[in-house]
């Protein structure tokens, strides 16, 4: 559904992306988007999250 | 209404006998428990009516078919028909209800259910019969000690096989590796949010189910099982979770290398000693049971003998 990240680059596609400054925002933006979205934040790697629709 | 009037009309002592035990088994057999199911009182009239006319049919029967009267058996076929509509019946309602579980019971689960809910009345119909037909034989003595053995037994073969009995069910410590969930060895998710791996580290309880042999192997993998493992155990102990929380949401994963099934739930009441137990008696769904080394060993045994 989405992706949030703090590296500028690495993602392309059709996912909307959504750049976070540092960890913390990394967090709270997934937090915010995983309760909008009613989705699961996953981990991708130290600096990604990924939202995915489950059920 | 005494005991001597009714001996003396021999029919209605058959019939009211028989009637009655076709009623009291189905009594004994409808139980709300845990699982909350029949628990509403219109329920529980619906399938006592039902239990009534099923002990009729198979208790008139007997007199009728005394009689030489051998259209009696077309109503009996009427009545399977019937039944047939109470599973039915069964199936839309749960189907129905099901939506708006926040743990499903699931397809197999409900099936399952409204299978129990046709065979009953079968049971019925036949305790009716067989004690009228003792009642007409040799008497209302031996029919109603009949009649008490059909009981009996209806409450002896009331409760279907537990998951203890195809698997060793042990508490798991559950592990959060980095974003990786695991209970015991087996992986179960990857959780991404900090907060969401509090919650699940403070409230979260795994289980390793075992499997004792390559039957039961089959039946945990089996998706319709594994939903009502957490369904029963979700009932009894309470989710820690709502609609659109996905990350919390019960889950049973198999460990393909071992088949061992890891179960991992949050429960609103987090007691280790109750949960074991509740999973240990969960319900072994007969749409599940396999048996594929009896299968193969008769066809071993099939090719030895042909060749």
């Amino acid at each position: 559904m989405a992706v949030v990240t703090t590296r500028e680059s690495g993602f392309a596609g059709g996912t909307p992306v959504f750049l976070a400054r540092d960890k913390e925002e990394l967090q709270a933006l997934s937090h915010s988007l995983e309760k909008i979205l009613n989705a699961a934040a996953h981990q991708l790697n130290e600096d990604s999250f990924l939202l995915v629709y489950r059920q | 209404m005494s005991m001597p009037w009714l001996l003396s009309h021999p029919d209605l002592a058959e019939v009211s006998l028989g009637t009655f035990a076709g009623v009291a088994t189905r009594y004994l057999m409808l139980r709300s428990d845990y699982r909350q199911y029949p628990s509403y009182p219109h329920g529980r009239i619906i399938h006592l009516a039902l239990g009534l006319i099923a002990g009729a049919l198979g208790a008139v029967a007997v007199p009728a078919l005394f009689d030489k009267n051998y259209t009696a058996i077309t109503f009996l076929g009427m009545a399977a028909q019937q039944f047939r509509d109470v599973r039915n019946m069964e199936r839309n309602t749960l189907t129905a209800l099901d939506a708006q579980e926040l743990v499903p019971r699931g397809a197999a689960y409900i099936e399952g259910i409204a299978v129990v809910f046709e065979g009953r009345n079968y049971l019925s119909i036949f305790a009716a019969f067989l004690t009228s037909l003792i009642v007409t034989l040799a008497g209302w003595a031996p029919g109603i000690l009949v009649g008490a053995l059909c009981l009996a037994t209806a409450i002896r073969f009331r409760k279907g096989k537990k998951l203890e009995d195809v698997a060793k069910v042990e508490a798991a410590p559950v592990r959060i590796d980095g974003p990786n969930l695991l209970v015991g060895d087996v992986y179960m998710m990857n959780v991404g949010l900090n907060e969401n791996r509090d919650i699940i580290g403070k409230q979260a309880i795994g289980f390793i189910l075992t499997p004792k042999n390559d039957d039961a192997r089959v039946t945990l993998a089996n998706l319709g099982q594994r939903q009502a493992i957490l369904h029963d155990v979700s009932t009894r102990l309470g989710v820690y979770r709502d609609d659109g929380e996905p990350m919390l949401l019960p889950m049973a994963k198999l460990g393909l290398a071992s088949g061992k099934l890891g179960v991992l739930f949050l429960p609103r009441e987090h007691d280790p000693e109750k949960a074991l137990a509740s999973v240990s008696s969960v319900p072994l769904l007969e749409s599940a049971i396999r048996k594929p080394v009896e299968a193969n060993r008769r066809a071993e045994e099939k090719a030895v003998r042909g060749g």
